[in-house]
């Protein structure tokens, strides 16, 4: 996490151009004396070394304090406060919607192996991950909200809106898990136990989905939990499509604007969320599989 | 310096693979001829296009604006009165030089690093995998869009910020091979001889790491062409009035109703590029990549 804040806090520096010229000269539409710039500089602490300034943002960052937005002048961590909420109801929402659709068609899949069902919902996969987001976002406001009047085009809050962008970015999403739950399916089809099953008499819906499904899920949660990156990535776009005030839209207008203390809590954050995700994934992966031993290494 | 990959060995494996058995399986992969076959027709379109096309990509006509499609207008025009076709073949040149560009430059750097990791052992590898996992960390397209932003909206930032995220998975990558086969007999063999170090890793293990590394850059090419058409939305990429995929789907959205063709016909062309190259991957994978064998052939053997 270190060098992930160093890295986040360094992107400054690389900005062609004085941001405390630009900011200035944007916010007052003519060209900032020289004072002005300086006196930006001192109130930002933007006048220090590198590596002060970068202790001294770590040292608040820890305390929870990320600095202040340039052109708001609010905290940036209470912008992120207020943002985060709408992006982690679109993330989730998207990954019940992705796993809705993935694990019924993967196991349908893996069981009527080679048939047209399986190679059509392959077919869907190809194309569910193929398909920029940000064109099937605006194919369903076109679909469902201008031409059926289903949904409210663009906005946050109630249900209604959260059905479209979770559709939108739940799909990419349900493809990638749906060739996992096929494979992973067809693996377990093979093994012994389930031909012990089978032998027992036990019906097929059974084996299918008491024998195989449990197990075939367990690999699907660590890619699921790892698609967690993705799911972020995706948000941006999606919440910009439908202008869902989340940490996307904050961070894209901040780019924007050069306003780096929010670019910074926002990257700080995604980067936070990513990382405790995938401890979390290992964690439930041990969890869930008895087999795999707390050492890491799977056993005999 | 460490052993960089020439063109003329990558141009060499080709050149062998056609000739091999391999390179019978590859030409009977159905996966392969389909994705290869959008691909060249793509290649095509994008080279001759531009030539037969009548039109300008970015000379306005306010006559003809929002025109839905007809003879002179085969996929109709957009709000400035710009022919989509004409967009849509000179915006293929990008999307492909792109994506080209990108995913190149993110593999020397990762095959690289990553035999500097797998070779170096020790220390270097430690500290090499540790940047690797940094990198890792963050969410590819929110870390390609802060560089993008940072360094300013433009083509080169773009594939510089995707190259700066990229890279890293290839290092992993080829890590793993160079562990994998840094022990075998005839690596060991060559060490005894006294050949030195930068051969052994060009002779030795290129080679063997260069097959999961052309899958994973064929995939790569359809992550680029997404994330560069992504960043190009959000008007990182491409400015105006350069025909753009990514930047088309964005001025045609505020048209949404009146002119549904603007963000349909450059979504298709995405989704079709990428699909090309995904098949492509696939395909090269089944026939490269022992490990990931077909269900279906790993049953017959």
């Amino acid at each position: 996490m270190a060098g992930v804040s160093l890295l986040t806090y360094g992107f400054v520096f690389l900005t062609p151009g004085d941001p405390a010229y630009t900011i200035l000269r944007e916010q007052r539409q003519s060209p900032p004396s020289e004072r002005q710039v300086e006196a930006f500089r001192a109130e930002h602490g933007l006048d220090e070394p590198f590596f002060v300034q970068y202790l001294s943002w770590l040292t608040d960052a820890v305390r929870g304090d990320l600095g202040t937005s340039y052109y708001r002048s609010e905290p940036v961590t209470s912008l992120l406060i207020e943002h985060i909420p709408n992006t982690l109801e679109l993330a989730l929402a998207a990954m019940a919607v992705s796993l809705l659709l993935a694990v019924p068609t993967g196991v349908v899949s893996a069981v009527h192996r080679d048939t047209w069902l399986d190679r059509t919902s392959q077919f869907v996969a190809l194309l569910g991950v193929s398909m920029p987001n940000f064109w099937l976002g605006y194919l369903l406001i076109l679909i469902c909200s201008l031409w059926l009047g289903l949904t409210p085009v663009s906005g946050s809050g109630t249900l209604g809106h959260l059905v479209l962008p979770a559709i939108t970015l739940g799909t990419g999403m349900a493809a990638i898990v749906t060739r996992l739950v096929r494979t992973s399916m067809l693996e377990v089809l093979e093994a012994e136990y389930i031909d012990t099953a089978r032998s027992k008499g036990v019906r097929e819906r059974l084996v299918v989905y008491k024998h195989a499904l449990r197990n075939a899920l367990i690999p699907v949660v660590t890619i699921v939990g790892l698609q967690f990156g993705f799911v972020l990535n995706g948000a941006v776009i999606v919440e910009v499509v439908f202008q869902r005030p989340g940490l996307g839209t904050l961070l894209v207008d901040a780019i924007f604007a050069r306003d780096y203390p929010i670019v910074q809590g926002v990257v700080l954050v995604t980067a936070f969320a990513f990382v405790l995700t995938n401890q979390l994934v290992d964690l439930a992966y041990v969890a869930l599989d008895p087999r795999i031993d707390r050492r890491g290494g799977e056993q005999p | 310096m460490w052993p960089r990959l020439h063109p003329s060995s990558l141009l060499e494996r080709g050149r062998t693979l056609v000739d091999s058995q391999r390179g019978r399986a590859i030409r009977r992969n159905p996966h392969l001829r389909l994705g290869g076959g959008i691909v060249c027709l793509l290649a095509i379109v994008s080279i001759v296009g531009p030539v037969i096309t009548p039109y300008d990509p970015s000379a306005q006509a306010l006559e003809a604006r929002l025109q839905g499609p007809s003879v002179a207008h085969p996929l109709g025009t957009d709000a400035l009165g710009r022919d989509v076709a004409t967009r849509l073949v000179y915006g293929a040149r990008i999307s492909l030089a792109l994506a080209l560009v990108a995913t190149t430059v993110r593999l020397v750097i990762g095959t690289t690093i990553g035999l500097i990791a797998g070779y170096g052992g020790g220390v270097v590898d430690a500290i090499v995998m540790r940047v690797v996992d940094i990198q890792l960390a963050f969410p590819g397209l929110v870390l390609a869009l802060v560089i993008a932003g940072v360094l300013g909206p433009s083509l080169t930032n773009v594939i510089i910020a995707l190259s700066v995220v990229g890279w890293a998975t290839y290092a992993r990558v080829v890590r793993g091979s160079v562990l994998s086969v840094k022990d075998r007999a005839y690596v060991e063999s060559a060490r005894l001889y006294g050949t030195p170090r930068r051969r052994i890793a060009r002779r030795h293990l290129l080679p063997t790491i260069l097959n999961p590394v052309l899958v994973l850059a064929t995939l790569n090419l359809g992550t680029v062409v997404l994330a560069a058409a992504g960043l190009s939305f959000l008007g990182l990429g491409a400015q105006p009035p350069t025909a753009e995929w990514g930047t088309m789907i964005a001025d045609g959205r505020t048209y949404l109703r009146s002119a549904p063709w603007l963000i349909t016909v450059p979504g298709v062309a995405i989704a079709v590029t990428v699909i090309a190259f995904n098949l492509l991957g696939d395909g090269l994978r089944d026939v490269l990549d022992p490990d990931h064998l077909e269900d279906r052939e790993r049953r017959r053997t």
